[in-house]
């Protein structure tokens, strides 16, 4: 069995950042324990936050689980992950900006062609088009993991639109309403500047054509969507108007809004419709769920869309492997946080090395996500490995594999006490005029024994993260 | 040779429509083998959109026209300087690169019979230029010019077992074959210019490929003609598929059934 980093207690001993925890847990009576958590389930329920995950059937408004116990970084730490995050944040834009006009980095043979231009994600139709301050992805989710004290990894990058932002802000919310005390005993960095913060990010890269202050919406697809609690929780909470695609038109050179008192003009979208939804003229004429004639009001320089369409290009997990190439080509610096070392199936000699040691690793769908299409070696059966084999062989080019990392551990509350769950996190960097991030995150917990599954649709529950302030 | 154009496009809802919604790409760009001496897209109701120049160079405008409306008309007239440079784009300003222009679409994705045409085709042949002439005349081969048994939505593989389509099918199939042997191609929409003789795969409005020759840059093939564009053509733009390279693409909001009615007349001079 590997020895996995336990965040809390370092061997009999508690590591300094959860040090007012331990006294926390041990002088909780199991009922008042079980009392919170039920309070906690019942406000979830009460706000109505729920998340339906796709492909699974099941009861569409089931709550994520949410875990009491929280986890802690020291203002070191998150120091450290705050550089490494912004650096990765700005390598992602100044790459997209890149393949989307001269293309350098692939004239100067950093990153194989045929990964960018033949990449389902690379978007044709935005090349040579500038948007505005050259930022393409404004919300960048970057998912981190723990192996050690002072290793950090990023298992993924996000760059469309990462959900997940409202259960930072709730659990946090949660937390205080349950237990003021901890609060109170703890400084912790607050997450609550968030939607003011992405508020901001929106209006900083208003398009050329946009004089005064800029109107920003939200586009969701709508109630049936699986983060829909998030769209209508983030457009409250930012005092911006939550649209569908049915709400705005094109006319002349703009997009607008209908609205009780007329049409307005619209500057920003912040879309959770994905690129080949928004614009029937442009994409899938079948769509209902987009805006027609969005896509060249949006190249004509009449508003912005964020995350601009085809910002996908960089958060492909083939294109990954070259992140930390990116940060020297484009900032002429060393990787703060590292990449989890990969095989790309594609490569033969990498393939013959996975094939040999499927038991270990991990192998995922290169445009996978969530957790879907994906084989856990050590997890899984020998014939659910005979089964993946086959699909993987039939192609190769379609999957990355990487070991099986020894994840960190959190103090999770389970039916007999507490006991050590395995943890990620994700945080969301904001790229406008300036680059933000709010300490915290979506802390992520794998709640089955043993499992290193943390998506929600496998099993997977989330907790409050603090940063510790000095 | 001056080639002179006009065209005029309506659209006719058998119910009004709330509204229209069109991205053109009705304005020939510049290069080496055009200059446009006069030109002018005109709209019979609504409002022009932002104009701009895409990736792959072409000019793009949208228009806008609120309902209700039973009709909406589009014509083009201009003229247009051509040289002959043996379908070698020369000159033209893009920022998509070649090899984008491998990934399939709908109507471009091979199927046995394609793959097997384009192997046969380019069996000893060397050099990419060569092998996409030979590629061009295997596909005019197999498909015969004829109006009328293919519609919009066929495919490449379905034209090529039918054995017969239009210049649409012929370019659909040109630029399947032309990936499937790993040479970039893309779909071009434009004019093609008479001077009254009548030749028989003569369309006005008319469709070819181009595939990316190493060394030449793009070069266009004309396979329902079995040329390449020469100064009777004018290219307005271009794409993956006949889709994603219309001239005209268009949304009208409302329960209307469309009915379309184009006319189309393109005269190519030779200069006194």
């Amino acid at each position: 069995m590997p020895v996995h980093f336990n965040e809390m207690y370092d061997g009999g001993y508690v590591r300094p950042p959860y040090a007012r925890l331990g006294d926390w847990t041990e002088s909780m009576p199991a009922e008042l324990r079980h009392l919170k958590q039920a309070e906690a389930e019942a406000l979830f329920r009460r706000i109505g936050i729920t998340f339906a995950v796709y492909g699974e059937g099941g009861d569409p408004d089931r709550l994520i689980p949410f875990d009491m116990f929280p986890r802690v970084f020291t203002q070191a730490e998150w120091r450290r992950m705050d550089r490494g995050i912004k650096q990765r944040a700005r390598a992602l834009n100044a790459f997209l900006a890149d393949v989307y006009d001269r293309a350098e980095i692939v004239k100067a043979g950093r990153i194989p062609a045929h990964l960018v231009w033949r990449n389902e994600a690379y978007e044709p139709a935005v090349a040579g088009i500038r948007p505005p301050r050259g930022v393409y992805s404004h919300i960048v989710g970057i998912d981190i993991v723990r192996t050690g004290p002072e290793d950090f990894y990023v298992l993924e990058d996000n760059c469309r639109t990462p959900s997940g932002v409202s259960y930072m802000l709730e659990n946090r919310e949660i937390m205080m309403r349950l237990f003021p005390g901890l609060f109170r005993e703890n400084r912790i960095e607050p997450v609550d500047g968030y939607p003011e913060a992405l508020r901001r990010t929106l209006a900083s890269v208003a398009p050329q054509k946009c004089d005064g202050e800029p109107e920003i919406v939200i586009l969701t697809p709508g109630p049936l969507n699986s983060a829909y609690y998030e769209h209508s929780f983030l457009a409250d909470l930012m005092g911006v108007e939550l649209v569908e695609g049915q709400d705005l038109f094109v006319e002349g050179e703009h997009v607008w809004a209908r609205t009780t008192r007329g049409p307005r003009r619209v500057d920003v979208i912040y879309r959770r419709v994905d690129d080949a939804f928004i614009d029937p003229l442009c994409f899938r004429p079948e769509s209902m769920l987009g805006v027609a004639g969005l896509m060249d009001v949006y190249r004509s320089g009449g508003v912005t869309i964020a995350s601009a369409p085809g910002a996908g290009v960089a958060d492909d997990k083939a294109v990954y492997v070259f992140v930390p190439e990116m940060i020297r080509f484009y900032l002429g610096e060393e990787p703060i946080l590292q990449n989890v070392p990969t095989w790309q199936c594609g490569k033969r000699d990498e393939l013959k090395y996975v094939l040999d040691h499927l038991p270990e690793l991990v192998v995922k769908e290169v445009h996978g996500s969530g957790g879907y299409g994906m084989l856990v070696g050590p997890a899984s059966t020998a014939e659910q490995i005979a089964r993946f084999r086959e699909r993987l062989v039939s192609d190769p080019g379609n999957y990355i594999a990487q070991p099986t990392l020894s994840l960190s551990t959190c103090p999770t509350f389970v039916e007999d006490g507490v006991a050590p769950r395995h943890v990620d996190l994700r945080p969301y960097c904001l790229v406008g005029e300036r680059i933000e991030l709010v300490p915290g995150g979506l802390t992520r917990v794998a709640l089955t024994e043993g499992s290193l599954v943390v998506n929600s649709s496998q099993g997977g529950g989330v907790k409050d993260t603090w940063v510790l302030a000095e | 040779m001056i080639v002179t154009v006009e065209h005029a496009t309506t659209y006719r809802y058998d119910r009004p429509v709330r509204g229209v919604v069109q991205s053109h790409r009705l304005t020939p760009a510049r290069f080496d083998g055009q200059t446009v001496l006069a030109w002018h897209v005109a709209v019979s109701d609504g409002t022009p959109g932002g104009a701009f120049r895409d990736g792959a160079g072409d000019w793009v405008q949208s228009h806008s026209a609120h309902g209700p409306l039973s009709e909406i008309t589009v014509t083009v007239t201009g003229r247009v300087d051509t040289r002959d440079l043996a379908g070698v784009l020369r000159g033209h300003r893009e920022r998509i690169p070649a090899q984008a222009y491998l990934r399939d679409t709908a109507p471009t994705r091979p199927d046995k019979a394609l793959t097997s045409l384009a192997r046969e085709a380019v069996v000893g042949v060397e050099g990419d230029l060569d092998r996409a002439h030979r590629l061009c005349a295997a596909v005019a081969e197999a498909i015969a010019y004829r109006p009328g048994t293919t519609h919009a939505h066929t495919t490449a593989a379905e034209a090529l077992s039918l054995g017969e389509g239009v210049c649409q099918d012929h370019a659909h199939a040109l630029i399947a074959a032309a990936r499937s042997q790993e040479l970039p191609a893309r779909y071009v929409s434009g004019y093609l210019g008479s001077d009254g003789d009548g030749e028989a795969a003569a369309e006005a409005a008319h469709a070819w490929a181009e595939i990316w020759v190493s060394g030449l840059g793009w070069v266009g093939f004309d396979a329902a003609n079995g040329c390449c564009p020469d100064e009777r053509y004018i290219r307005l733009g271009s794409g993956f598929d006949s889709r994603s390279a219309s001239p005209i693409r268009g949304i009208a909001r409302g329960e209307a059934e469309e009915s379309l009615d184009v006319s189309v007349s393109v005269r190519a001079v030779q200069q006194q």
